[in-house]
């Protein structure tokens, strides 16, 4: 293990998750290192199946059987999270590192007040509050309060008393970040924030995520298959394939010019108002199935550019300033990480 | 959950109990035996002695004249007197009821006891033995015949082992001034810890006996739901914000676990009733269900058909409970 990158907050390292099903050994996660400075906000993008919910699921300890988490160091603020009991791991989730999901509908228990269910997460982290009676429910009740009208809820106390089923989806989605946040977390994972929203709510909730970013100086996982999300929130960008991270480095150089014919072909299926009437390129075929996945590019089957010398394990390559990608073709004369 | 609902329940119920009236009463006409034959029993008596009997009892008008009148009196609260008895049926029945409303509320109590925390266990450790275990178990549970699960119990407690009594509610050598008719409450009023002992060790193999089937079923119905509700998002959610696991198992995954253990549970208890004929008749144990059962064999027309209509009332009232439960579990749901 090398020593921790200074300003560095979140630094995975070879990590392998699988899932070890009676169909065989779903290798989830492939040799994936991921870091994250403090403040910044990455965007992992990828299509189902691609390994980037597990990837952040792993990082939070949330990995439960048949998975498990096979070879790999995680970092996070100086701590190797691998090596912590359970005890301890529940300290840290929640409290430094909190995440939201998909859809709110789905994330918050509906047999339970929204109060209760912000109140708990400050019940069980936050040491500042009074240690019991009255004083203490009345610190929580603040605190709860405060969060609501952070992300910007109306009448937040009496909204408190209310079920999940009682809001409309986007103030959902702001209570479920609400939640997440109300213990001021050094590092929020946003797992698709915005693939259960409409169009217009999807920017009102991204719109807060950044907000509250630069308000708590926390730093932002967004994982999401949008590349528009990613260019347009996200100061580095991370591209997954089939439980591998494929190309990487800052957003605007990514995007402008791609060095991994995936991401190429990610950005050639997104339909642009610019090329009205010229048709898309949906990137053609299928992910690999994660199962006996042979030793060699894994896009290769689906690849434009592939040739024999694809059949070989693809190594990571540096690509351009702070950037580096798993091809072989557009090679920037570095040499290939192992 | 408003007034109005509450009247509408109550109205619900008039057509219901005509119905089970009507039922009851041509059931019971159309069961071979003549009432006054089996209370004649070998005595000697005149043709004319026979006709007044027959006459005091009302058996001397056509069916459906006894029916009316039985469902005109009723309407107005009087059941009549007992055949075998001789007293208001009303008063018979009070008398016993008593006994099968704590027998049943043990039962309930010991089903609830066990089955909530077994089905709990088996969703979270599944596959495990123990899973297994209860799997099977609920199976037997289910299947085994209570008549005959009661007599292995007394066979092994009672008659083998003398850990506990054969039958009754209490032993011969124990008395005890009724307060409310329950002994397990009356013995504690009464200061009397001995007692409540005795009472409670005749209690627990009829209990026992009659929750049997409803153990078993709400484990089933608690296993499940609780391995639906595992997978859902939000106890992920739950367990991303670094909850302890007893909370995120007991606070967010029961509570919605067991919306529908709980009216399963409701529906069931009315199943009890039922089960109550056997099991009281196996334990010798003096209730409404034992009560019914003799005073089917002895055609007592106007008890066995006032249990009944008190059966179906409950079993109605305890659908009802069970609506008023789920609407309190589950927010989204309002009557």
């Amino acid at each position: 293990m090398t020593e921790p990158l200074p300003g560095c907050l979140l630094e995975v390292a070879g990590l392998r998750t699988a899932f070890h099903t009676r169909a065989g050994t779903v290798r989830a996660v492939d040799g994936v290192d991921v870091m994250v400075r403090r403040g910044e906000c990455i965007g992992v993008v990828g299509e189902s199946g691609s390994g980037k919910s597990v990837t952040f699921a792993s990082v939070m300890g949330l990995i439960r059987s048949p998975g498990r988490i096979e070879a790999g160091t995680i970092r996070f603020d100086g701590q190797d999270l691998r090596a912590l009991s359970p005890r301890q791991m529940r300290a840290i989730r929640g409290r430094d590192i909190a995440m939201t999901m998909q859809d709110a509908l789905t994330a918050l228990n509906p047999a339970l007040t929204v109060g209760e269910q912000i109140a708990e997460v400050l019940e069980a982290h936050d040491e500042d509050l009074p240690r019991r009676g009255p004083a203490r429910r009345r610190a929580i009740t603040d605190r709860a309060v405060e969060m609501l009208r952070l992300v910007g809820i109306p009448s937040p106390a009496e909204r408190l008393r209310q079920y999940p089923h009682e809001f409309s989806g986007g103030m959902r989605q702001r209570m479920m970040i609400a939640i997440a946040l109300s213990s001021r977390p050094k590092l929020l994972i946003a797992d698709e924030p915005t693939t259960a929203l409409d169009v217009t709510i999807q920017a009102q909730v991204l719109e807060l995520i950044a907000d509250i970013r630069a308000r708590l100086g926390m730093s932002v996982v967004l994982i999401t298959h949008d590349l528009a999300v990613v260019a347009e929130h996200c100061d580095r960008v991370m591209v997954m394939y089939a439980g591998e991270v494929v190309e990487e480095g800052p957003t605007q150089a990514v995007i402008g010019d791609p060095r991994h014919p995936y991401t190429k072909g990610l950005l050639a299926s997104i339909p642009r108002p610019a090329l009205r009437g010229e048709k898309i390129h949906p990137i053609k075929g299928q992910v690999p199935d994660l199962i006996n996945l042979p030793d060699q590019c894994r896009f290769q089957s689906r690849c434009p550019e592939a040739g024999p010398d694809c059949l070989a394990r693809i190594h990571m390559h540096p690509a351009g300033p702070g950037r580096r990608a798993r091809c072989i073709r557009r090679l920037d004369g570095g040499q290939a990480d192992e | 959950m408003s007034l109005t609902k509450l009247v509408e329940r109550l109205v619900q119920l008039v057509p219901v109990l005509l119905g089970v009236s009507v039922i009851v009463f041509l059931m019971m006409a159309m069961t071979p035996g003549d009432p006054v034959q089996i209370m004649i029993g070998d005595q000697n008596v005149t043709a004319a002695q026979e006709a007044q009997l027959r006459h005091d009892l009302g058996l001397d008008r056509p069916a459906y004249e006894r029916l009316a009148l039985f469902i005109g009196h009723a309407a107005t609260g009087h059941f009549g007197e007992s055949f075998y008895y001789k007293r208001p049926v009303a008063q018979v029945i009070a008398e016993r009821l008593p006994a099968t409303i704590e027998l049943s509320v043990v039962a309930l109590l010991i089903a609830l006891m066990t089955s909530i925390p077994l089905g709990v266990l088996a969703a979270v450790k599944k596959n495990s033995v123990l899973d297994r275990l209860a799997t099977v178990g609920s199976l037997l549970g289910v299947s085994l015949p209570g008549f005959w699960f009661g007599i292995l119990l007394l066979m092994l407690f009672a008659v083998q082992l003398h850990i506990l009594p054969v039958s009754g509610r209490m032993g011969f050598a124990t008395s005890i001034r009724p307060i409310t008719g329950f002994l397990l409450i009356d013995t504690l009023l009464r200061g009397d810890p001995a007692a409540f002992v005795d009472a409670l060790k005749h209690i627990l193999l009829p209990a026992i006996t009659l929750g049997l089937p409803m153990t078993a079923v709400l484990m089933r119905v608690t296993r499940t739901s609780m391995l639906e509700v595992l997978r859902q998002d939000y106890i992920t959610f739950a367990e991303a914000k670094g909850l302890s696991r007893t909370r995120v198992l007991v606070r967010h995954a029961l509570k919605n676990a067991l919306i529908p253990t709980v009216s399963v549970a409701a529906i069931e208890t009315g199943s009890l009733l039922g089960g109550n004929m056997i099991v009281e008749t196996v334990f010798g144990w003096p209730g409404l269900g034992r009560l019914v059962v003799d005073s089917i064999f002895v055609r007592d027309y106007p008890l066995v058909q006032t249990a009944v209509l008190l059966y179906a009332v409950t079993y109605v009232l305890l659908n009802f409970v069970a609506d008023i439960l789920y609407t309190f579990l589950n927010p989204r749901v309002k009557l």
